[in-house]
């Protein structure tokens, strides 16, 4: 833990996630106004005292739609790496302990989803389906597992003939006992990092779909869909398109930094100093 | 090394099945019948004609035989027609009876977005070789620093919100650029000069944002490479037998830590293509993402499936190019020293 602390990168990382995280949390008793409440009278108002982040077209608060949008942007970065990773971890193990025609079925899937266009893929499925949050973050998680299952798998391939596993083996452990008990928990390491960076990436997938009117849906709000506001009013009102983009850029970058503190951290070179 | 170009291309084949094999099942999670979506948008779709478009993709008979068939047909390069009004061919032109030739609408949006995107390398190269070079010869100096920092903004900045800020400065407070489109009204009145300088500087924000977090991610992967160039026994020899510095880092040095970028712009290639997207949309270039993203709001069938299989099939030629080129360029893959 103290290395933690030490650490710049990841801790500048943390204060960051853990700031956003604080702010969509209590989003509900820190905005100042309902919002989706349209206010005609206050229409695209630069911002003031009154609306610290100004309105938009429809008269609605930004700095409120910008805290919910948090809350947005949180679910589906967790939920779809939650799900990456899930798949990730369930395969690379399959792959990883038998080996075999297991392991090349499963490799060459990876292989083949890694060759289509992941965001063309991504918005292939959405035309299919109705763009709705739920959908969005399925989609994601389940075109961003490859990472994980190849991770998985090289850690399982070097550790299946280490002394303490052929010892489990020799005393009879079941496959199952073998991968929960000695494989998984040995290989989370470079999971816990790439599942941090892929959050990021997922953060920037669903602000994409948002933007290009395919991810979340309005009037929920999201930063995403803020931007496309700030788009269409790009020539009269800044503050539709400065704010959710910086916000989008500190939470990537927050995860980022994390991501990254945790590699240091956690390689097993880096231990010594 | 011809039989392990022989290998490579075989290799492909059965990548091809998988890819078409996933992309025939995103089809099928189109609720109900496909035709539907083509009466949709497009209200003078007879019965008649949805008809003609079941029979087109056999959606009477089992699925099995539909994606056989299906890929029997992608394989003869046919990839249909638009469910548009327009109702072009999607990839590749026709001609009709009176010598009337229809483009294909792939056929006009990929040179666009291979422009942009191969402009778009040549910069990240140009540019994030000299950064991470720089940053791994003043590693922990201000410079080292600043090309880190840059790094992690430019892998954090949202392309979209980038090129709305761009398109605000340089487009409507300053108007020294373009913000839309490849070519300015009168376009075709201009000199061929003028022409090229005309489409120049309408491609540079769609290439800027495009190269964006290639710049990032290749600065640190040629300083990091570097870094570990750097530490091996062979630049200290080199050191020790009194070569110049600047040799010993340009040369030495330099030659072996950018040997992998060849694999790595590889690996990129879905990504730029898949970004392409976004940027194409926001400046209204006629590229492959635009193509797609216009066919996926309309829910255009033909036109999505015929990009998602033709993208991979590029992805796949750009991983093999690649790892020829890595094979043709070190020195011990070429002379068959090591597989």
């Amino acid at each position: 833990m103290r290395v933690f602390f030490r650490n710049p990168l990841a801790l500048s990382g943390l204060i960051i996630i853990v700031a956003i995280l604080i702010l969509a949390l209590f989003a509900p008793l820190i905005a100042p106004y309902d919002p989706n409440f349209i206010d005609i009278d206050s229409i695209l108002t630069a911002p003031s005292t009154k609306h610290i982040m100004g309105t938009d077209g429809l008269g609605r608060d930004v700095f409120s739609r910008m805290l919910f949008g948090a809350q947005i942007s949180l679910l589906v970065g967790f939920v779809a790496v939650g799900i990456a990773t899930l798949i990730g971890i369930i395969l690379g193990s399959i792959a990883g302990f038998y080996r075999g025609w297991v392991d090349s079925l499963i490799m060459r899937l990876v292989d083949i989803m890694l060759s289509i266009p992941t965001f063309f893929l991504i918005l292939a499925v959405i035309a299919f389906l109705t763009p709705s949050i739920w959908n969005i973050m399925i989609v994601i998680g389940l075109t961003s597992w490859m990472g994980v299952t190849r991770l998985v798998r090289a850690e399982f391939f070097s550790l299946r003939q280490r002394e303490f596993v052929l010892a489990a083996e020799t005393m009879g452990a079941s496959d199952f006992k073998i991968i929960f008990s000695h494989l998984l928990p040995n290989s989370l390491t470079p999971v816990i990092v790439s599942s941090v960076l892929g959050i990021a990436s997922a953060v920037l997938v669903e602000s994409g779909l948002s933007f290009l009117g395919l991810g979340v849906q309005a009037p929920t709000a999201s930063w995403g869909n803020i931007l496309t506001d700030g788009k269409e009013y790009i020539q009269f009102a800044w503050w539709l398109s400065l704010f959710p983009g910086l916000a989008i850029l500190l939470t990537v970058l927050g995860y980022n930094l994390l991501g990254e503190g945790l590699r240091d951290i956690l390689d097993p070179k880096n231990k010594n100093n | 090394m011809l039989k392990y170009l022989i290998k490579r291309i075989l290799w492909m084949i059965p990548m091809l099945i998988g890819i078409s094999l996933i992309s025939f099942l995103i089809m099928q999670l189109a609720p109900g019948d496909i035709t539907s979506n083509e009466a949709a948008f497009n209200p003078k779709a007879s019965e008649e004609s949805r008809q003609k478009l079941r029979e087109l993709y056999n959606l009477d008979k089992p699925v099995i035989v539909q994606y056989g068939l299906w890929l029997k047909r992608i394989s003869q390069l046919d990839f249909g027609n638009s469910f548009a009004s327009h109702q072009r061919p999607v990839l590749w032109q026709t001609e009709d009876k009176n010598g009337n030739i229809t483009k294909g609408l792939i056929q006009e949006a990929l040179p666009i977005t291979l422009l942009i995107n191969l402009l778009g390398i040549f910069i990240i190269f140009s540019i994030s070789i000299v950064l991470g070079t720089l940053a791994s010869v003043r590693q922990n100096t201000w410079v080292d620093r600043s090309v880190t920092l840059f790094v992690f903004v430019g892998f954090a900045i949202p392309g979209f919100w980038l090129a709305l800020l761009l398109m605000y400065w340089t487009g409507v407070v300053n108007q020294w650029l373009p913000i839309s489109g490849l070519h300015s009204p009168g376009y075709l009145n201009l000199s061929e000069f003028d022409q090229t300088l005309d489409l120049l500087k309408h491609l540079i924000l769609p290439v800027l944002i495009s190269c964006l977090s290639g710049l990032a991610g290749i600065s640190l992967y040629v300083r990091n490479g570097m870094l570990e160039v750097l530490n091996q026994d062979f630049i200290t020899t080199a050191r020790a037998k009194g070569i110049n510095e600047k040799k010993v880092v340009f040369v030495h040095a330099l030659k072996n830590a950018i040997l992998p970028l060849i694999t790595i712009v590889g690996l990129s290639i879905p990504g730029l293509i898949g970004g392409s997207v976004i940027a194409e949309s926001i400046f209204a270039i006629p590229g492959m993402g635009k193509l797609f993203y216009d066919a996926v709001l309309m829910r255009d069938f033909p036109v999505i499936m015929g990009i998602l299989t033709i993208g991979s099939f590029l992805t796949l030629i750009g991983n093999l190019l690649a790892d020829l080129g890595y094979a043709w360029a070190d020195p011990r893959v070429r002379k068959g020293l090591v597989k």
